[in-house]
């Protein structure tokens, strides 16, 4: 864990309790009825994303939220809110990012992905929506080897 | 004699003179075998351990060194005492002899003639003559070993020498750095430390020579030649760092030190070896230190993202703790545990009271560890935190709250074994008895599942605690178990529940037998009221049935439950149509849960066997004979899934009877089955003709009974009587074979001519080697291929069925003629009506069948019999493939798949390479069972895939992308996951098609199927990670 070198903005994080896994539903083992991609499909997709600080997921700082992910499987259009821990916090940006490459790794390619701060909840919100919505910057920021070394840390399954 | 001594010289001469490094050899056998002796040796020696060339002496001592390796055992002590001044001399001699002299000394030093006071001289010499570490690896080896001798075989002296002992090992080892070497000088330290040498003034000096090296990192070169691990080094310097406290001192700073480092392994290190100062310090030795040290702890558990530092530091504070507890307190000094363990609270009891934040966990966990540490420190720790948490619990509404806090209550109410109490002592959680109970009860009238569940672990804890549950504390809890068990349907809920009472039920069998079993009977044989919707009240008489079975756990409970559940089947059997299929069932089932009880307890088996089993029989065959009589009048227990669950039930009975017990359930069984014989059963209103192993095919309600004869009499176990192993008798066995035979052969009812099949190889299996069985054996087959030869019979499936059986058996048993059985199942693989049913026979050869030919059931199975069959056969089937026809091959392949399926998976990775291209051909068999089959074997070959695999890559690759998008969802799942096993090959493999298989993985992310989704994300996830920095 490079990041935790210094000590940690906020140390002691509100927890919230993980939902527990989705149950497979009947229609879901039939071979031939179609499961529309939905809300909670998207939610898993990214509720076990790390936080590049704590040891805790997504879900459990409460930065990521079922009822702040919205997906329309026709119309191919996907939107998620995350909601800082802090307003100051730092790390928003590398958070952002981390969703939005999870969902451009996970989703076929027919959706179109908004990831942006829930409204009102961080300080400098409109430039860091700014950069998650601009494709080019969001490229080159994946050019980066450090930025996508963290952002594949936040990514991969935590075998410490 | 004379002659061999003459050759003495000429040999020495060689050596020394003519470099012959092969006469030391010589020398030796000579020596050995008394030709000649050391004197005459040195004798001989003489001129060249005394020439002016340092290359002549260098050979001279070589050769004396290296005879005196061997040969060391016979001197005596004058001769030792010679060599040694010798020796001790030549000490001082060129640098080029200092390695042959050392290796003389080591020999000399073994020698059990050693003289008195040589060791010192020895030491002294060595000590002043030669600087250690400018020597070679070897010869620093050989000092250290002398060391190590001495101190075995002259302790006292080397004691004498006082500090110098010391010294001059300290002096020896400072700056050495071969791993060999240094597991060495650990030990010689430990042993002074252990063993009492006299340190004095060179404490300090003995530390740091040694702590220098701390914290250990050290990566053994490749493949490891010396087999020196790290953990070796790591734990050898703990042993001596913490073997004493005059240490302390100098240690306990430098862990501080070393705690505040970036690298984890140093953290961990530091942590475990302050959690191994615990038993050797006292307080004293700690008393300054602990702020630090607690401070040090606290950081690392509050911040770290890595269990092991968790764990460590958690063991390192519950070791502190256990060594504080136990300084003997004086009236006039302040007790250091309770200063030590309020410095503790004072930090983390307030995040207690924040359950929503991060921190109520790690300083739930740093005061459990130190709870945990003894007696008298979970006294000090409980009664400032339960009160707290209580206080806190009672004025917090949210459930999400309230379960946190409940979970960390729970933690400390579970008692660690050295915080047991004593004889005498009373729980450290009486006096918060009341207030426990109270919040737990009033959690399990929650409505959260997740509060429940935590509620009912706290209520499991404090029901295994003596004294904790007051009678009418238990008959609460009861209460809340039953209205959980009659009102809650959460499936997680209903476990714990389940868990609960069979735990309560163990300790307070009274309260369940007066309230909870009459309640759950009640319910059980109620009319559903109104339909509410049609699945809720059948749900709660399955929560009901099943609650009865977890509750069975003494023989006393047993005689109350099963007869409420046999009353469910026999109310079924009346036809009073109000309990359904899936729920008598589900009676089965739980009756078959107690009876598993059986095993440990004789009474249970005695009671089933008494009263049980003779109603179940009863009951079953009076619903035979009741369908035969009118059809429309169908029960419950004529349904083959009915009979089938009833079929454990006898069977773990039987296993557990005892001898005369069993034979006489035997004879009750066979007698009812061959003859009709009804007087053992209840209710007897039975016709006297009953045939029940008749074939007719109107009788497919009575022949299908034999699965309950199957259950019985396959199941007995083997006795040890005087260690002779006893086998219960089963009566007139050849005419129940031979019955069991025709109804197999000619029954026309699937279920019927299966059981009886399986009864029949269930008794074939451990039938006593012999005569006999050859006979029986012979007759059967006999029959069996002519069915099957006659290619218009209309009974070959039947005949095929008893052969699968039949063989089956007799491979378990390594019966001689299994091998023809298997074979003629092979044969079978071409024929056009059988061959797929003989496909999908080899899987239940190998796999292990559930009702019969079991270990439970006590069948004669031999180890390994699947790798016997697989090594006698697979070359047998590859031909086959190899030779059949185009349209035939995917029968092979199928076959194939089914025993490599079935292999352990350690003969799978040792077998699999030859036959990797016969499972990449079967991958593009068009039929979905063979590819389902190739891909689920192949999985978990891949975590750890043999170098075969490594040339096949391509091949495999193409075939596992284009089946995810075949047409089966189960074929496309299977081929995904084989794909994400494949990103954890060695990178430098797999890199190659890295971007093939991101792009043909992302039409699966859009698959119509959710389950194929979510296989698809996670695998196309690993593959982005695959070298891409941060990943992997």
């Amino acid at each position: 864990m490079s990041v935790t070198a210094a000590r940690l903005e906020n140390s002691n994080p509100l927890i919230f309790h993980r939902a527990a896994e989705r149950l497979i539903t009947t229609e879901e083992q039939d071979e031939h009825l179609p499961d529309p991609i939905d809300d909670r499909e998207i939610f898993d997709l990214i509720r076990s994303i790390n936080d590049p600080e704590h040891p805790l997921s997504l879900e459990e700082l409460n930065v990521v939220e079922q009822v702040r992910v919205n997906v329309n499987d026709q119309e191919s259009t996907v939107s998620v809110e995350f909601t800082p821990t802090i307003p100051h916090c730092s790390m928003a940006t590398l958070i952002g990012l981390s969703i939005k490459v999870k969902l451009l790794r996970s989703l076929p390619d027919r959706f179109k992905i908004d990831v942006h701060i829930t409204p009102g909840t961080h300080a400098s919100e409109d430039a860091v929506n700014k950069q998650l919505a601009d494709k080019e910057r969001v490229a080159a920021a994946l050019e980066n080897s450090q930025l996508l070394e963290v952002v594949n840390q936040c990514l991969s399954n935590r075998t410490l | 004699m004379a002659a061999e001594s003459a050759r003495l010289p000429g040999l020495v001469e060689e050596f020394v003179a003519g470099e012959v490094d092969s006469k030391a050899a010589d020398v030796t056998e000579g020596v050995k075998a008394g030709n000649f002796t050391i004197l005459e040796l040195v004798e001989a020696l003489g001129l060249s351990l005394t020439s002016s060339q340092p290359q002549t002496r260098g050979r001279g001592v070589q050769l004396l060194s290296q005879v005196l390796q061997e040969c060391y055992s016979g001197l005596s002590e004058k001769e030792v005492e010679v060599l040694i001044a010798f020796y001790e001399n030549r000490l001082k001699d060129h640098y080029a002899i200092t390695p042959h002299v050392l290796r003389g000394l080591k020999a000399l030093v073994k020698s059990t003639a050693l003289p008195p006071g040589s060791a010192v001289s020895i030491l002294k010499s060595l000590f002043q003559d030669i600087h250690v570490q400018s020597l070679m690896v070897a010869q620093r080896s050989c000092v250290y070993n002398m060391l190590i001798s001495l101190m075995e075989s002259r302790e006292g002296e080397l004691k004498g020498l006082g500090p110098d002992f010391v010294y001059g090992f300290v002096q020896a080892v400072d700056g050495e750095r071969d791993p060999r070497n240094l597991l060495l000088a650990f030990q010689i330290a430990r042993n002074i430390i252990h063993r009492g040498y006299d340190l004095s003034q060179f404490t300090e000096e003995l530390f740091e020579v040694m702590s220098c090296y701390f914290p250990i990192d050290f990566t053994p070169p490749p493949n490891n030649p010396h087999g020196i691990a790290e953990e070796d080094l790591i734990l050898a310097l703990r042993a001596v760092l913490t073997g004493t406290p005059r240490f302390a001192e100098f240690l306990l700073p430098l862990i501080i030190e070393k705690l505040d480092s970036d690298v984890q392994n140093a953290k961990v290190d530091s942590l475990q070896t302050l959690a191994a100062c615990g038993p050797v310090y006292g307080h004293r030795e700690l008393a300054d230190f602990l702020p630090g040290l607690w401070s040090s702890i606290r950081r690392e558990v509050f911040q770290t993202a890595s269990e092991r530092v968790e764990s460590a530091g958690l063991a390192a504070l519950t070791s502190l703790s256990a060594c504080l507890s136990r300084s003997v307190l004086t009236s006039d000094s302040e007790d250091p545990l309770q200063v030590f363990l309020e410095l503790v609270l004072k930090d983390c009891k307030h995040h207690l009271c924040e359950p929503d934040l991060k921190l109520v966990w790690p300083s739930a966990k740093l005061l459990q560890a130190a709870c945990g540490a003894s007696y008298r420190s979970s006294l000090l720790i409980t009664a400032t935190v339960l009160p707290a948490l209580l206080d806190e619990y009672s004025s917090r509404a949210q459930c999400a709250q309230r379960r946190t806090l409940l979970e960390v209550l729970h933690g400390f109410v579970q008692p660690t074994p050295s915080s047991l109490s004593a004889e005498g002592e009373e729980s450290v959680l009486l006096p918060f008895q009341k207030s426990l109970c109270s919040a737990v009860f009033s959690a399990l009238s929650e409505s959260s599942a997740g509060l429940q569940i935590t509620a009912i672990k706290v209520l499991i804890t404090l029901g295994e605690q003596p004294g904790l549950l007051s009678e009418s504390e238990v008959e609460t809890a009861v209460d809340h178990l039953t209205k959980l068990i009659l009102e809650e349907d959460d499936a997680q809920v209903s476990l714990a529940v389940a868990e609960c009472a069979g735990s309560l039920s163990r300790l307070h069998p009274s309260s369940f037998t007066s309230r909870l079993i009459p309640r759950l009977k009640d319910e059980i044989f109620s009319e559903p009221m109104v339909l509410r919707d049609d699945s809720a009240p059948s749900k709660t008489r399955q929560r009901c049935v099943s609650a009865l079975a977890s509750v069975s756990t003494l023989p006393g409970l047993v005689q109350e439950t099963a007869p409420v559940l046999l009353q469910v089947l026999s109310s079924a059997q009346r036809g009073s149509n109000s309990f359904s299929l899936e729920e008598v069932t589900s009676v089965c089932h739980s009756l078959q849960r107690i009876a598993n009880r059986a095993q440990g307890a004789e009474e249970i088996g005695k009671f089933f066997h008494d009263v049980i089993i003779p109603q179940l029989l009863g009951l079953a065959l009076q619903a035979a004979l009741q369908s035969q009589r009118s059809s429309d009048l169908s029960s419950a227990l004529t349904q083959e899934t009915v009979l089938s669950a009833l079929v454990p039930v006898i069977s773990s009975v039987c296993a557990a009877l005892q001898t005369d017990l069993a034979a006489q359930t035997a004879a009750q069984f066979v007698s009812l089955f061959l003859d009709g014989e009804t007087s053992f059963l209840p209710e007897n209103t039975y016709p006297s003709q009953i045939q029940l192993l008749k074939s007719e095919f109107e009788s497919w309600s009575q022949s299908q009974l034999v699965c309950l004869l199957m259950a019985c009499v396959c199941s007995f176990p083997h006795n040890h009587i005087n260690s002779e192993l006893y086998q219960v008798e089963i009566p007139e066995i050849d005419r129940l074979l031979g019955q069991l035979e025709d109804l197999s052969c000619t029954s026309t009812h699937p279920f019927s001519y299966t059981s009886a099949a399986k009864c029949f190889a269930g008794l074939i299996n451990k039938r006593a080697a012999g005569q006999a069985l050859d006979a029986a054996l012979e007759k059967t087959l006999k029959r069996i291929r002519e069915t099957l030869d006659c290619e218009s019979s209309a009974q070959r499936v039947q005949a095929f069925t008893l052969l699968v059986w039949v063989a089956k058996a007799l491979l378990l048993r390594y019966h001689p003629l299994s091998t023809a059985l298997s074979d003629k199942i092979f044969s079978l693989l071409r024929d056009p009506e059988l061959g797929s049913r003989a496909a999908d026979s080899l899987s239940l050869l190998m796999s292990d069948s559930s009702d019969v030919l079991n270990r439970s059931c006590h069948a004669d199975v031999r180890i390994m019999y699947r790798q016997r069959f697989f090594t006698e056969n697979s070359d047998k089937l590859v031909q086959g493939f190899n030779s059949a026809e185009q349209e035939k091959k995917s029968v092979y392949l199928k076959a194939l798949s089914h025993i490599v399926n079935n292999l352990p998976r350690q003969v799978q990775l040792t077998e699999l390479p030859p036959l990797l291209p016969l499972l990449l051909e079967a991958l593009l068999c068009p039929d979905d069972a063979v590819q389902l089959s190739v891909l689920s074997c192949l999985q978990p070959v891949l975590q750890d895939p043999p170098p075969a695999l490594s040339s096949q890559l391509e091949a495999l690759f193409s075939r596992l992308l284009s089946l995810t998008s075949s047409s089966a969802m189960n074929v496309r799942i299977a081929a995904l996951r084989c794909i994400h096993a494949l990103s954890r090959l060695p990178e430098h493999t797999v890199l190659p098609f890295r971007a093939r298989v991101l792009r043909v993985l992302a039409s699966p992310l859009d698959d119509k199927k959710r389950l194929v989704r979510k296989e698809a994300v996670s695998a196309r996830g690993e593959w982005f990670l695959l070298g891409s920095p941060g990943g992997r």
